[in-house]
This record gives C-alpha cells, structure tokens and sequence, in this order.
C-alpha cells in the first residue's frame, strides 16, 4: 500500500517523535509473545512436577494443564471473538471417545486420537455454518442443544460407548515415550509433563493467534461486527474459524483425558462441563491464556479440597460462579493487574 | 472513483426512510449530505455501505453496479466509511483499532499466524507502521497505546477516520465527523478532510456543523423526510428557501426571511 | 388410535408443565432481559417442599400454598442477591449468574432435603380414569387445569390490575417507566415472585405425576427454553404454544421413534428453531440499528 503522504496544512509532524514512538512500538524483542508464553507455561508445568510429592499431585496437575488447553479454546472463542458457547464439552467428548473407540477396531492410539481430533473439526465447520449465525443468548442456546445432542447420543448407544457408565481407554501409554529417551518415569508423573508440555503449546498457538492479523479480525468482530464488515473482513469466515479452532483444543484435551485417566463417561460432553469449561475461562480473565490457566487450577483444585465439605460442593461452586460475576465482572487475572496498576500509581 | 446513487430507497414497516435518492459524488471532491435529524442520512449511509439491503435503486462504482453487494465485498471495492454512533472496538488500544484497518492489506494466513512464523510478524510490524502513520496524521500519535474506552467522543471520532485511512479506500464514507469536536477540532478535521480529497479521493460527508460544510464542499444533497429536495453548491443551497424551509420549518423559514429583510 | 390418544394425553399433559416454565422464563426476560437458567429450580423448589412438607403430615391444601410461597421468596432473592447486583453486565456474566444460582440452588436443595426422588398421591387420588379409550390420571386434570389458570391469571393481572401494568411498562422500557412514576424496584421483585410462583406451582401439581428429586432442574429449564424459542422469546402466548407443541413433539418422538430419545427432541427443536426462525412463532423479529 502507498505509503500516507504529510498531512498538508495540520501542524507540522515532529519526525523525531514520529520515528521515536515508531521503534517503541515496532522494536523486535529477542523472544515473541508465543514463544515467551511457551516458556513460561514450561516453567510453570516444571515447577509442579518439582514440588509435587505424590502421583495423586501429578494426576490433579495433569487433569489442569488438560482444563487449561480445553479453555484456551474457550478463550479464543469467548475472549477473542466474543461468541458464548454453552455446548463446548461436545466436542471434547467427541475426541475422548474417538480416542476410546477406535482402538477397539484396531486403529492405533495416536491415530484414533488424531481422528477424534478432526471429526471434531469437521462438526464445528458444518454445524458452525448455520449456528453462529446466531448471537447473544441464541447462539449460547443453540451450542446447549447440540452439545446436548452430543452427550445424549454417548450416554445412549451402549453398544459403542459403554452407556451412562462410560467405557475403558487402552491406548498408549505417556511412560512408554519417555521409555524411548531412555527416562523411567512413573506414569502418572509421565502423563502430567505430556499434558503440560501441549497445554503450552496451545498456549503459545493462542498467544500468536491475538497478535497477528488474524487475530485483530477476530478481535474486531468482539467489540463491532458492523465495524468489522466495513474493514473488510469476512466476519463469517472468522467465526468459523474461532469456533473450529476451539472445538480442536477441545477435543485434543478429551483425547489427552481419556488416555490419561484410562477411563471416561458421558459427562465429559454434558452440560455441567461445557458450563464449567466457560467459567473457567470467565473466572480467570477470558481475554488472556493465563486467564485460561488461573480458571482452569482454581476450578481444578477446588473440588479436589471441597471434598471435605463434599455435601456442600454445589453450593460453593455455584456461590464463587454468582459472586465472582458480581465483583469480578472481567475476572481474576485483571482484576489483579487493576489493582497492581492501581498500587503504582 | 466516483460513486452513483440511483433511485435509492427503503422501508421499514409503512416508513419510507429513504425515498429515490440519486446523486453522483466524484474523486477529488467533498460532497456532503445535510438535512434535519431523522431525515435519513445515516440510513443512507447504511445503503450505500451494504449494511442494509435496499428495496429499490442502484449504486455504481465507476460504473460498475455494486447494488445489494455485502458489505465486507464494498470494503475490498474501495468503500471506508465512519460511523456515526462510533463503532470502534473498545477493548483494543488506539493502534490496535487502526490496525485492524490493515486487514485487507495484509498477506497472512491462519497457519503462519498460529506459529507465529515471521511472515505474519512481519505483517504485523508493517500493519503497525502504516497504523502510526494514520494515527499521526489524526493527530492521535500520543494515544497510540491507550485503550480505546479511555479515550473522548472527539478523540474517537478521529480515530474512526483513521482506521478508514488505513484501508487504502477510494471511497470514503464519513457519517458526522465533526461531532463533539472543538472548534479547533474541527479545523484539523476541516483540513483532514481537504487533504484527503486532495489525493483524489471520492469523499461524502453527513454533517451538521454547517460552517464546515460550506467551506469544505464541492457539491451539497439536502435530504429532508427520506427524500432529497436539494442539490448544489454552497451557495445555491445556503439560500435555497426548500432548505431553510426544512431546517426551520415553514413558520422559521418565514422568521428567517423577515429577520434577512429586517 | 387410542394409542394415538394415549400420546396426545401424555403430550398434553407434560406440555403444560413446560408452558408453565416456559411462560416464566418469558416474565424475567421481559422485566429485565435475562434469561434465566435457574428457572428449573422453582419447579424442583416447589415439588420438594411439598412432598417433604406433605410427608411431615401437612395436609396438601396447606402444603401446596406453602410450596409456592417458597418457591416466590426463592425468586426474589435470586434478583435480590444474583440479578441485581449484576445489572449492566455482559451477556456470559449473566449466563454464569443463573447457571451458578442453579447450582448453588440444587446444592442448597441436596443439603436441605436429600437426594432422594419423591412424590406424593394426586389431588384426586391416583385412580385412573378411561377416556375415549386412553388413560389418564386424575393430576393429570389438575396440572393442565392449573396450567390454563396460570395463564388466565396472568393474562388478568398483566392487563387489568395497577401492578401488572407497572410490570408491563418495566419490561417495555425501565428508564421511561421510573420517569412516569413507577415503582420499577417493586415491578422487577413482583416478576420474579410470580415467575417463581407458576414455576413452584407447577413442580407442585407435577409431582404425583413425574416425581421430584434435586437435580431434575436441569432438563426441566432446558425443555422450558425450548418451549420458549419455538413460541418466541418474549411471548406469553408464545410460551403457551410452545410448551403445548415440545410436550406433543416429546410423547410422540416417544411413542412412535425411540423413548430412549425422547428428551432429544425438545433440542432438536431448539435447532431448528434458531436456524430457520429464529423469533419462533410469535416473537418479535429483530433488525440491529446502527
């Protein structure tokens, strides 16, 4: 594009300023956005693994690095572009059960898990064409039904998914990587750095996502549709892709889930998870990963200590859901930044 | 390029918003849309910007039909526009905003941008640079990172054009620019506004600050209840009785003659 | 044919249930624009109440009362303390708040009763009657004639009564509502009181008919929605209709496709519903002004 030419007749441009401001916005840091984002996830996931005493430690880690990577999802969707989705556990559970089913007519592992991947991509570009037509509460409504649709037909078809009481995963197992290298890792332990390692990348993926020119369409689309139209970009096109690209982080999660545990049930694809995944990603902050990642430790965690009050679980989720939305209306992660940003000055 | 309206029209429900409108804007002139509020300017704007589908008429780019096109395929003819109950995204910073203005202008695609590869970077950096430039130029260069919810109606205003700047229009679109700035706001855009026609390009205004619009247009279209009732210059409009008649009503108009012959 | 018979009964019967919850969603959306996801729980509020009340000894015309009595102050201070508050905040924290009263909802009635399914006789007993060569249960009677009461209620008191209209003139337009000297506090508490209200009401008369336990809320809320989005959001007429229309779809999708996925098909006509019309059957269309 032609570069601007001088305004003619406004006050005249202070090129030292101009060429000033320009380096502070454009100077090249030795490390990108993403790749500073992976190492800090990798720092995190190894700090875990340096204090964890127990594989009951491990396995919770891992259940939040495999929360964080489904909610980073969310947070492209949610957070990036703006559309609510309430049907997301679908998809997850569309890569869990791929995942452990498969096998069971002979395709491998990572195979399997590959597929449930892509079958869960495919849905999202069909089903995305006439849903996210949508907005506001429709499109919430709308991806409710076919999440639920989704989970009806896993808890129904016995026959292939094991029914209500879910069904086994015998797949590869994480030891067994690391076994190739040559390091003896306990399986629980083995899982929690594999989980860790993809929810970083995903992260990083996400990180690059927002700063690039694909992201600032989807960004656009967050505050302006109209707006965006009017710059050009093809606010369909967009939409589908946000929601493709969450659903596949939805799925991987599943898939890393169902291999993990080594066993899932329909829940994972029904309404109290795709609520869950949401408000993971809405505690947190849902415009950043590490929203996704605060959200996703604090919702993981807190069942694991609420045990002891196991009766009163529901109320105190559904308690910290109400009045984290009233105090904290963009979330955990900017809450605090205001405060510290506040405290500076 | 110039941009040909023809017959244009509309309804909502029994209301004709807008009524057969035609009117011809060429590159390199300021031709700008007046009339009293509700008279459907903005609407117009919304037809010719392919927000809304118009039930009657047609609108050529240079000729070429463009009547019924969306509005994302308008932006890659050439068409930038404002708004005018401000449609920009308050959550990203000044820069930001202007960038996403770059949109048509950059070669990136899905899988560099998710890796971060340095073809997207690279995008980025020139989408930015670009960006400053326009911001520069809107006189907004110091709020470049600041977000754009913190930012003033005037402020705003100005940075709306230069997102539309940055798209590399031909055609541009700009629905009460002026509104909310001072009187040396309003100068800057004044000569914004100049230099941008100045390069050739087609620009049509809604405006209300009638100063601006005299000194600034080549070619005036007065619309009053969804139809045009006047069209020409400066002069010919500011003492058309039609118009004032519109403005003030029959009972001010006859005031305002009284008070000229007084 | 009397199977046939049998189906419509069924429909009907479950539909006015769904018509009642559907009929309350549109109160609160109407008042204050929020769809609300606990709207299940009234219904859940008023049938435990009443069977644990009922199985205390409570005679059922003095239990019945009560359950709905409780089922209002649920409502009330669920806009007290979760929609107030809240007020001008965006869409998915208004969706959290109701999915996160329905929870703590359902967590207070595990904690307050059990987890346990419940009923209790019908009104009229639980003696089937032979119509036309179907069955139906005398409750049946009392939930669709409670159901028609409702609606003639609320069609009475919305149109003919001072704090109806108030209502009416809140959900139109707050600001201009509070200028003409509307109380439109009070409105906002009274939509969601009687909203409350036809929900517990209708757990109550649903009871010895579907049973209760502390998590049917859910599906219950669900199928309410559905009901709303085939009739239109926003529509008490519409809430009706739809409600009527899911119960049919319901008992004939069970009848005469699987009964296994009878519950499918109120989403199904979620689906549908949002992709080819989106205002359902008597909403209101909507352009967005620029």
């Amino acid at each position: 594009m032609a570069g601007q030419r001088p305004t003619t007749s406004a006050a005249p441009v202070d090129t030292g300023r101009h060429a000033y401001l320009q380096n502070k916005v454009t100077k090249r840091r030795a490390i990108g956005p993403g790749l500073r984002t992976f190492l800090i996830f990798a720092i995190l996931v190894g700090l875990g693994a340096l204090i964890f005493p127990s594989s009951y430690f491990y396995r919770v880690g891992t259940l939040v690095w495999i929360n964080t990577l489904a909610v980073t999802g969310i947070v492209v969707l949610l957070g990036y572009v703006g559309l609510v989705s309430l049907g997301h556990a679908g998809f997850f559970a569309i890569g869990a059960y791929a995942t452990a089913i498969l096998p069971n007519y002979g395709v491998p592992s990572p195979l399997a898990m590959l597929s449930g991947v892509l079958l869960a991509g495919l849905l999202a570009l069909v089903v995305g064409r006439p849903i996210l037509k949508l907005s506001g509460y429709y499109l919430a409504i709308a991806t409710l039904g076919l999440g639920m649709l989704i989970w009806m037909v896993l808890s129904k078809e016995a026959w292939l998914t094991g029914g209500p009481d879910g069904m086994t995963v015998s797949g590869m197992n994480a030891r067994n990587l690391f076994k190739m290298v040559g390091l003896n890792l306990k399986s629980a332990e083995a899982w929690y750095w594999v989980a860790g390692f993809t929810a970083a990348i995903g992260a990083a993926i996400a990180v690059n996502l927002a700063g690039s020119p694909s992201g600032r369409s989807l960004r656009a689309i967050h505050d302006s549709d109209v707006a965006a139209r009017s710059l050009g970009i093809d606010v369909a096109r967009a939409k589908s892709r946000a929601f493709v690209i969450s659903a596949i982080y939805a799925a991987v999660a599943g898939g890393l889930l169902a291999l993990a545990n080594g066993y899932i049930t329909p829940e994972t694809g029904g309404f109290m998870h795709s609520v869950e995944m949401v408000t993971m990603a809405v505690l947190g902050g849902a415009t950043s990963v590490f929203g996704a990642l605060v959200g996703a430790l604090i919702l993981t965690a807190l069942p694991q200590v609420l045990t002891v009050f196991a009766d009163y679980e529901h109320m105190v989720l559904g308690g910290i859901m109400v009045v984290t939305m009233i105090a904290m209306r963009r979330g955990l992660v900017p809450f605090i930044a205001d405060l510290w940003t506040r405290r500076k000055s | 390029m110039s941009l040909d309206i023809d017959g244009i029209g509309i309804a909502f429900g029994g209301i004709k918003a807008v009524d057969d409108v035609s009117f011809t804007a060429h590159p390199g002139e300021v031709t700008s849309i007046i009339g009293p509020n509700g008279a459907g300017k903005t609407t117009l704007f919304n037809l010719v910007s392919g927000v809304y589908r118009a039930s009657s008429g047609r609108v050529r780019i240079d000729g070429q039909d463009v009547t019924g096109l969306a509005a994302h395929d308008l932006a890659r003819r050439g068409m930038a526009r404002t708004f005018q109950n401000l449609q920009v995204f308050p959550q990203m910073t000044a820069l930001d905003n202007v960038m996403t203005g770059c949109h048509m202008q950059e070669r990136s695609n899905l899988l560099s941008d998710l890796l971060g590869l340095p073809g997207a970077r690279r995008e980025t950096e020139r989408s930015c640079a670009s960006a400053m430039a326009a911001l520069e130029r809107a006189g907004l260069a110091d709020l470049a990172h600041r977000p754009a919810s913190e930012m003033s109606y005037g402020q705003l205003k100005r940075l709306e054009i230069a997102r539309a700047l940055v798209t590399g229009c031909t055609i541009l679109l700009l629905d009460e620019p002026a509104a909310g700035c001072n009187a040396v706001e309003t100068r800057e855009v004044d000569d914004l506004i100049h230099a941008i026609a100045d390069e050739g390009k087609t620009v049509v205004l809604i405006e209300h600050d009638m100063r601006m619009v005299m000194r600034i247009s080549s070619h005036i279209v007065v619309l009053d209840q969804g139809r045009k009732i006047a069209e020409g210059g400066p002069q010919e409009i500011r003492t058309n009785p039609h118009v004032i008649a519109a403005y003030l009503g029959a009972h001010g108009a006859a005031e305002a003659e009284a008070a000229a012959h007084a | 044919m009397s199977e046939l018979l049998q189906f419509l009964v069924s429909g009907v019967t479950v539909g006015a249930i769904y018509a009642a919850i559907a009929l309350g969603f549109t109160l609160i959306y109407n008042a204050s624009g929020v769809v609300n996801f606990a709207q299940g729980e009234f219904v859940v509020i008023g049938g435990m109440t009443a069977a644990a009340l009922i199985g205390a000894g409570v005679p059922v015309w003095i239990a019945a009362p009560l359950a709905v009595i409780a089922g209002m102050l649920v409502g009330v201070l669920l806009y007290r303390l979760a929609i107030r508050p809240a007020r001008e905040a965006p869409l998915v924290s208004l969706i959290i708040i109701t999915i996160g009263a329905s929870i703590f909802l359902r967590g207070a009635m595990q904690a307050v009763f059990d987890k346990q399914i419940h009923r209790y006789d019908g009104f009229s007993g639980d003696a089937p009657l032979r119509v036309g060569g179907a069955t139906i249960l005398p409750q049946s009677l009392w939930i669709i004639g409670g159901s028609i009461a409702v609606f003639a209620f609320l069609a009475w008191f919305l149109n003919r009564t001072r704090a109806g209209r108030g209502i009416r003139a809140t959900a139109s337009n707050r600001m201009a509502a509070a200028l003409v000297g509307i109380n439109t506090g009070r409105a906002m508490n009274l939509s969601f009181a009687l909203s409350a209200a036809i929900g517990a009401l209708a757990g109550v008369l649903a009871t010895p008919v579907t049973f209760t336990s502390y998590d049917v809320g859910v599906l219950m809320a669900l199928k309410g929605f559905s009901a709303t989005m085939l009739g239109g959001v926003g529509s008490p007429l519409g809430a009706l209709a739809g409600g009527l229309l899911i119960g049919l779809i319901e008992a004939m999708t069970a009848g005469y496709i699987s009964s296994d996925y009878k519950d499918a098909s109120a989403f199904v006509v979620i689906l549908l519903v949002l992709f080819l019309r989106p205002q359902g059957l008597f909403g209101a269309r909507i352009t967005e002004r620029v």
